[in-house]
């Protein structure tokens, strides 16, 4: 069994400042094996598989591949280890192959010869089941297809051991099994495969073990085979946790937003949005599903008066007179001095939401500072506002005066939907507000919109875990290359069905 | 395996870890040690390049500057001066746009100082003369800031390249009016302004320029730290994207800022013309406008500590120019020595942000 294991960690530790993001953390693969690394976000995954892969350099501790001692202080000792790591965010070369992307930054000393590469590259796809065109480039590709490129650029290279960094997070329910199938053929043929993952049922559809970091310690490793969901969110949480989100019955639905026929092209005439029409209606949770991409950012701000529209209408019916206003092409300002009052939690949340370099007082004053005749800022009500929002929310913070980028990615996340929500708005946007978020937060913020939606506001919610919008959403309006291509009832519908209509233009069009 | 050797010895060295937040004193601590360090490396530097004996060197620059009481004024001058044109394109860097066309915005509005006293200068009292030369000295600094931000905004052109050759077409100018003005006229001796001088306070002469400059350096810090608009001026700055998302007219702020930018260099130049120099060349502004921008990011920003790194910059290059003269080394030694000094001082800012850790004996990497 010894000199089965593929690699080796023994009490590997890493810091950052004062943050310890992995703390004697050991564990093993073995070839043959997948091994899942399960732990919310912000438990030291990440970290721990970029040290195997070259990236980071650990503060102490041992790593070994194949059984000998090594070295790892970049990707490239890593890749002489036959180690190879797929990155969430992909590194290609957009106006390349798929094949020049796959040997880009290859030494070979006997001198470039692109068709026997093409053979090889074609002998990896046919060993292991993938679909790929080595001659596509890059940009014509589907995110699924991209992915492929990078586990093939790896598997290229020689990798025995694959480690894959959150692999299914872009990819839709279809996609997802077809990965499965590809890595259980490579562990057929005795790659060790890890998969970094946050995901419960694909942990236990797909990995022999599991091994499960908690803030940054090892916690245990856990034959797939012998336990459940329950057990590993304990054991990745710490304590016992419901992972039930609780659905308020619709009262009282009114329309607060009709969109019409929403439609913008973008510098290279490309519908990102194409004859969007929906409602919006008080009370309730409009989810909005597809594969990122596809027109969710666009949509969000074209309502929030940051896109210009094409064409199309934005009517918004204001509850306290009854009037109905067009939001076409005004801008945030004006939105808000015709007393619309619109909340809009953004995808990025530091980058737009927040300023990272400002303290939590100054972001709260983003929407407020204009208030008042002075040409001086009032930081008083803000002030008292953010102690609020850091008391009611629980948000971790030294102070009120901590520049946000500090924050944990659950705390920011909570001081932004805070503001959002003080203005009491009559709908509120938001887009994958839990992305990155751990379990406990995750529930903060869903908790925070069911409560919205129980205030009779318009919630509009753009997801992209299907389980999340299928427990949460009253209605999911299902979205794939800026078309409308369904709306089904939250309660009565599966992952299945909105994974269909997901993907479903690709398929009319690869079908004309 | 060498390769695997190399790693080994690489990181049994250690290597570099982000800091968190660190304590002020403790980066203050860093400073003061960078300083002395240099001062050794100076020493040593010194002592290989010319047999003198550092001590005495250092004396001699520390005499060069603050030696007499008139050297001293002059030293608490220039670095009013050059606080000015620092807190001039301070709201701009803070906005992110890369003004670097301060050294014209100073020379325009000394330019259209000079103009004042020239032609106004007989005709309407010093109570009513000097008003007027600020104001026209704003008007014209703020202009010449004005258009490289209007074809930003307008077109997106390069802000860097347009306000760097905006400084050229400053300079021309300048020139070519000292030639006009000059008596007797084409000499190039340029004319005395004898009209619309600054007065002289409590007997000193640069009092009146001091206590301006001080005045503007407490209405900036106020200005970009508590007012609305120096709160759009940090959201644009910061993140373009999100002042979108709030609804600030991204547009607008630039403008208005480059505006108050120019304004402030138009100042200086009003300043130095009509308070220190009293008359007008093309080198009037002498590199200032680059130098401010070293003092602005040294100071992070922050006017308070601009007033010591303009310090700090006015001391070494005049007690440097000092050594030169003293012991005829030629203008290389000073220039070598203000480097060392200033390359230890940014080179602190490394250690304050980073630490190295070095790896302890006896632990496994």
């Amino acid at each position: 069994m010894e000199q089965n294991v593929a690699l080796e960690l023994r009490n590997v530790t890493k810091t950052f400042g004062s943050v310890v993001a992995n703390k004697n953390v050991s564990l093993q693969v073995h070839k043959g094996e997948i091994l899942s690394i399960l732990g919310e976000n912000g438990s030291g995954k990440t970290t721990l598989m970029n040290m195997v892969s070259g990236i980071y350099f650990p503060d102490s501790g041992q790593i070994f591949a194949d059984g000998e001692e090594v070295v790892i202080a970049s990707p490239k000792d890593a890749f002489n280890y036959k180690i190879g790591m797929i990155h969430q965010h992909f590194k290609l070369v957009d106006v390349f192959s798929a094949a020049e992307n796959i040997v880009l930054g290859l030494e070979d000393e006997k001198g470039f010869n692109m068709p026997k590469y093409i053979e090889k590259i074609k002998e990896i796809t046919e060993q292991y089941g993938f679909e790929l065109d080595p001659h596509k480039k890059i940009y014509e590709m589907s995110v699924s297809e991209k992915q492929t490129v990078e586990i093939i650029k790896v598997l290229f290279r020689g990798a025995d051991i694959l480690i894959l960094d959150e692999p299914t997070a872009v990819l839709t329910p279809q996609e997802t099994v077809k990965l499965f199938a590809v890595l259980r053929n490579m562990r057929d043929s005795g790659k060790a495969i890890i998969i970094i993952t946050h995901k419960l049922h694909e942990v236990l559809s797909l990995s022999d073990n599991v091994a499960v970091l908690r803030k940054g310690e090892y916690i245990g490793t856990v034959k797939t085979a012998e336990t459940n969901e329950t057990e590993l969110t304990e054991m990745m949480v710490g304590k016992k946790i419901s992972l039930n989100i609780e659905r308020s019955e619709v009262v009282n639905p009114a329309d607060r937003l009709i969109a019409e026929g929403l439609t913008i092209e973008n510098h290279d005439g490309i519908k990102v949005l194409d004859d969007v029409s929906f409602t919006a209606r008080s009370g309730e949770i409009l989810g909005i599903a597809g594969i990122a991409g596809s027109g969710q950012r666009e949509l969000l701000e074209a309502i929030a008066g940051l896109q210009h529209l094409d064409s199309g209408s934005i009517i918004y019916h204001n509850p306290k007179t009854g009037e109905e206003e067009n939001l076409r092409d005004k801008t945030p300002m004006e939105i808000r001095s015709m007393g619309v009052r619109l909340a809009f939690v953004p995808e990025d949340r530091l980058g737009m939401g927040l300023v990272g370099n400002m303290d939590i007082v100054d972001n709260m004053m983003l929407r407020s500072y204009k208030k008042g005749n002075s040409m001086f800022l009032q930081r008083k009500a803000p002030k008292s506002l953010a102690e609020e929002i850091i008391e009611k929310l629980e948000v971790v913070t030294p102070s009120s005066a901590t520049p946000v980028r500090r924050l944990s990615g659950g705390n920011v996340q909570k001081v932004l939907v805070g503001r959002e929500i003080a203005s009491a708005p009559t709908v509120l946007m938001a887009a994958y507000p839990v992305r990155g978020l751990d379990i406990n937060s995750s529930y903060t913020i869903y908790n925070l919109l069911n409560e919205q939606k129980k205030n009779g506001v318009a919630v509009i919610f753009v997801g992209e875990d299907l389980d999340v919008l299928i427990e949460l959403c009253d209605r999911i309006m299902v979205i794939g290359s800026g078309k409308v291509t369904g709306v089904v009832d939250g309660r009565h519908t599966t992952k299945e069905e909105i994974g269909i209509l997901m993907t479903k233009t690709d398929k009319e069009e690869a079908e004309s | 395996m060498k390769k695997k050797c190399d790693n080994l010895f690489w990181s049994a060295l250690g290597h570099i870890v982000k800091r968190d937040d660190i304590v002020w004193w403790k980066a203050w601590i860093i400073r003061v040690l960078a300083v002395l360090l240099a001062l050794v490396v100076c020493g040593v530097v010194t002592i290989f390049l010319t047999d003198l004996n550092p001590i005495e060197v250092y004396v001699t620059m520390i005499k060069g500057a603050v030696g007499s009481k008139r050297l001293t004024w002059n030293l608490l001058q220039n670095t009013a001066i050059l606080l000015c044109v620092s807190l001039a394109v301070t709201p701009a860097f803070k906005m992110k746009f890369w003004n670097i066309g301060a050294e014209g915005q100073v020379l325009v509005g000394g330019l259209a100082t000079a103009a004042c006293m020239i032609y106004l200068g007989e005709k309407l009292p010093p109570a009513l003369l000097i008003p007027v030369m600020l104001i026209v000295s704003i008007i014209s600094g703020a202009i010449w800031a004005f258009v490289p931000a209007y074809f930003k905004t307008r077109y997106n052109s390069n802000e860097t390249l347009f306000t760097l050759m905006m400084n050229y077409v400053a300079i021309q100018i300048v020139a070519f009016f000292t030639l006009e003005w000059s008596m007797p006229k084409g000499s190039g001796t340029p004319r005395p302004l004898e009209f619309g001088q600054l007065p002289t306070i409590f007997g000193q002469k640069y009092l009146i320029n001091i206590l301006i400059v001080a005045l503007i350096t407490v209405i900036v810090y106020i200005y970009l730290k508590y007012s609305k608009q120096g709160y759009e001026i940090s959201v644009v700055g910061e993140s373009e994207n999100t002042a979108r998302y709030i609804g600030i007219n991204v547009k607008k702020v630039v403008l208005r800022t480059m505006l108050i930018s120019g304004a402030i260099c138009g100042i200086t130049g009003f300043l130095l013309v009509a308070g220190t120099d009293h008359s007008l060349k093309s080198d009037t502004a002498g590199g200032r406008g680059f130098t401010a921008i070293m003092v602005s990011w040294l100071a992070k920003f922050n006017p308070v500590f601009m007033v010591l790194t303009s310090l700090l910059i006015v001391f070494l290059q005049k007690g440097a120019s000092k050594i030169s003269e003293v012991y005829r080394l030629n203008s290389s030694f000073s220039d070598i020595i203000t480097g060392i000094i200033i390359f230890f001082i940014i080179g602190s800012e490394f250690f304050i942000n980073y630490k190295i850790k070095f790896n302890k004996k006896g632990e496994n990497v």
